[in-house]
């Protein structure tokens, strides 16, 4: 299982011209409806492929703490690369297609609206290795969890040359070891 | 003539690089009274210009350009286009180190004669001693601040450090501190003591952290005899008739050619770089590249027996608080080959971010197991393992097929582990989980190595011609004016980080130099 550095190179660059400010703009106000939450997002994908994306996912990085609208936002970088690219597009609707195609030929229903976890994750595991899979997790690594809200769910602080460091804020205070 | 100089000087040393080596040795040069130029492919990027967020910092200082790599190594599965992770800017990797100054042991410097014959392995004995290095690596030490030498108080350790200790003492390690660190402890040498921000590898926001940026680089300005061009990406270095260097070709800030003449040529751009550069210096009287009748140019690539272990505890520990590498375990840096390898290696704190956690714990994992560790982020502790790898000539930097924007070829980094270097990993993964077992961790992960930030060898200096491609001043065998100037001249890697090493035989070259001039015989 690689991580592709060229996903990551074109995820940090891609995020570094545009995607702070992407993000600080698609951060949705809270209160709305969890599993609906990207619904004001402009969509380039279909809202079903667009639900599939942050289904699978939040079944690569599954965190209860975090709420569905945060994945939207990594998802969001995806279908932003698709609204200029008819050939990105493509790429994620026809296989969100196929990935809900096996989701009904084993359970009947959509991918997004498989209740089971292990089951879903099942499905993931057998296109583990594809391209577009990879595309997917590869987009989290810096779409879901380079969004500052997201830190402090981790315990991480981020920036502290702001506040003097941490020499009066405790770089020592651990008090259980001895 | 005082700085900025003409490009049809040729009276100046040209210098390739301004980072540990090439930014010291132009420092110390033209405070000898030498006319340079530094060419540095990055731009300049001074320390209030620092970003204390790790994927922006990225975007800012790492060299992003385009590598390929090759090997069973698992940095080319995991990042197959970013095999190192260093510096493009001003100042080179010195702006993201994390400090550690750590003088050789005697026996490294003699790794063929005290290892014995390693099979395949192409040691070699360095043409230079400890003794001989030992008033080089005291200026440096005096130079760069580095605490417990010249009377400088140890860092304070912080949390990550705390863990590291307690469970190193308990399993009965003794050599166990907060390092040796070119980081002010207080203030010296017009530099603020250390705030303990973290973000070491983002660059020192508080310039506490010594760098050829904030320190070497300025005192050499300073002079009017040192003149850093930066957005200069040097693509050849040209010679005359006679076999003597006469300057080189680079590509400015527009992408323009420009031509730089040189009485001397120094190469300091990474053990990449470097050999890249000789390598596609080619021409009819040096068909394999610049100074490589030895065919040693680009080989022997090292880049230290690396990985990290993460103790994971059932209460916060907060490792990003404060320095990076912010101790250190020294007891298994010893050569004992009955531990099943030779060489050894050091034990160093090591933190990242939220955001590099994702993607360096364990590249490409995801699911449950994965998503439930990163949730454990606040309860870990973590170390580094830096140990000396074989050098193999195999191992070496290529040119690719592909070319860059200036239609120079690429470079390729093959890679293959030699199995001193993963029995030397697996020792280390097993004492680093011991550490941390013996204060409590639930868990501990074994995280493979990122790209390398060691990068050491492809220039090799040798006693002989025919062994490596400098002599014991880091002057090409095969050029009189052509000298390396970085850790690509290391025969061997030894079990320390690099820096401090290339500092102290920068400052020894720039003596030879300046006395090789006064002489007239450069």
């Amino acid at each position: 299982m690689a991580l592709r550095d060229d996903t990551l190179v074109q995820n940090r660059r891609g995020f570094l011209k545009s995607g702070a400010g992407l993000l600080a703009m698609t951060i949705m106000p809270s209160g709305l409806i969890v599993g609906n939450a990207w619904a004001q997002m402009p969509q380039s994908t279909d809202p079903d492929t667009f639900k599939t994306l942050v289904q699978m996912s939040r079944d690569c990085y599954p965190h209860a703490q975090i709420e569905d609208k945060y994945y939207a936002n990594a998802v969001n970088i995806l279908d932003e690369a698709a609204r200029s690219s008819e050939e990105e597009l493509a790429f994620l609707e026809d296989n969100c297609a196929k990935l809900d195609k096996a989701a009904m030929d084993a359970h009947g229903v959509r991918y997004s609206e498989i209740p089971s976890d292990d089951d879903r994750t099942a499905l993931l595991k057998l296109i583990e290795t594809d391209p577009f899979f990879q595309k997917v997790r590869g987009n989290l690594v810096v779409g879901l969890y380079n969004q500052k809200e997201l830190w402090p769910v981790f315990g991480y602080e981020g920036a502290s040359a702001d506040k003097g460091g941490y020499m009066d804020r405790g770089f020592n205070d651990i008090d259980w070891i001895s | 003539m005082p700085a900025p100089f003409d490009h049809n000087d040729s009276n100046v040393v040209v210098i390739v690089g301004s980072g540990a080596g090439g930014g010291t040795l132009g420092s110390e040069l033209a405070q000898k009274g030498i006319d340079v130029v530094i060419l540095e492919a990055g731009s300049r990027h001074e320390t209030w210009d620092f970003i204390n967020d790790e994927w922006d910092s990225f975007g800012q200082l790492a060299w992003k350009d385009k590598r390929m790599t090759s090997g069973d190594w698992q940095v080319a599965k995991d990042f197959p286009n970013l095999p190192a992770w260093i510096v493009k800017s001003v100042g080179g990797s010195t702006v993201h180190w994390a400090g550690a100054s750590l003088r050789f042991q005697e026996h490294e410097f003699k790794a063929r004669t005290n290892y014995g014959e390693v099979e395949g392995a192409n040691l070699l004995d360095w043409p230079i001693d400890l003794a001989e290095m030992e008033p080089w690596y005291a200026k440096a030490e005096d130079r760069m601040g580095v605490t417990r030498t010249n009377g400088i108080p140890g860092l304070p350790g912080n949390n990550n450090f705390k863990v590291l200790e307690a469970g190193a003492k308990k399993i009965g390690y003794k050599e166990v501190h907060t390092g040796r660190m070119a980081i002010n402890s207080e203030p010296r040498d017009d530099r603020a003591s250390c705030m303990q921000i973290g973000f070491c590898f983002q660059g020192c926001k508080s310039g506490a952290k010594w760098s050829t940026l904030v320190s070497e680089i300025p005192k050499g300005e300073a002079t009017g005899r040192l003149e850093v061009r930066p957005d200069s990406h040097v693509m050849r270095i040209e010679h005359d008739d006679s076999g003597k260097v006469t300057g080189v070709v680079y590509a400015d800030a527009e992408g323009r050619e420009q031509r730089q003449k040189a009485r001397v040529v120094c190469v300091a751009g990474n053990s990449i770089e470097s050999p890249r550069l000789l390598l596609n210096s080619n021409s009819s009287m040096f068909p394999d590249g610049l100074a490589n009748s030895s065919g040693q140019v680009g080989r022997n690539y090292m880049r230290h027996t690396t990985g990290s272990v993460y103790g994971v505890f059932d209460k916060p520990v907060h490792m990003y608080r404060g320095t990076t590498m912010a101790g250190i375990v020294q007891d298994e840096a010893k050569h004992d080959d009955s531990r099943g390898f030779v060489g050894g290696y050091e034990l160093e704190t090591l933190s990242l971010g939220l955001p590099f956690m994702a993607a360096f714990l364990m590249p490409g994992d995801w699911g449950r197991d994965f998503a439930a560790d990163m949730e454990q982020y606040r309860n870990m502790a973590g170390l580094w393992i830096v140990g000396e790898d074989m050098p193999r000539e195999d191992n070496r930097i290529t040119l690719a097929d592909e070319t860059d924007e200036y239609g120079m070829p690429i470079p390729n980094v093959n890679f293959d582990d030699h199995p001193n270097d993963t029995a030397m990993r697996d020792h280390a993964y097993k004492q680093g989980s011991a550490i941390y077992d013996a204060v409590g961790a639930m868990r501990t992960i074994h995280t493979p190595p990122y790209p390398s930030t060691h990068n050491l060898g492809t220039n090799r200096m040798s006693e002989r011609p025919e062994d490596g491609v400098v002599n014991r001043f880091g002057q090409a065998h095969d050029v009189p004016n052509l000298f390396v100037s970085d850790g690509s001249q290391f025969t061997t890697g030894a079990a320390e980080n690099p820096t401090l090493t290339i500092v102290s035989l920068a400052l020894r070259q720039a003596d030879h130099i300046a006395n090789r001039m006064g002489k007239g015989e450069l």
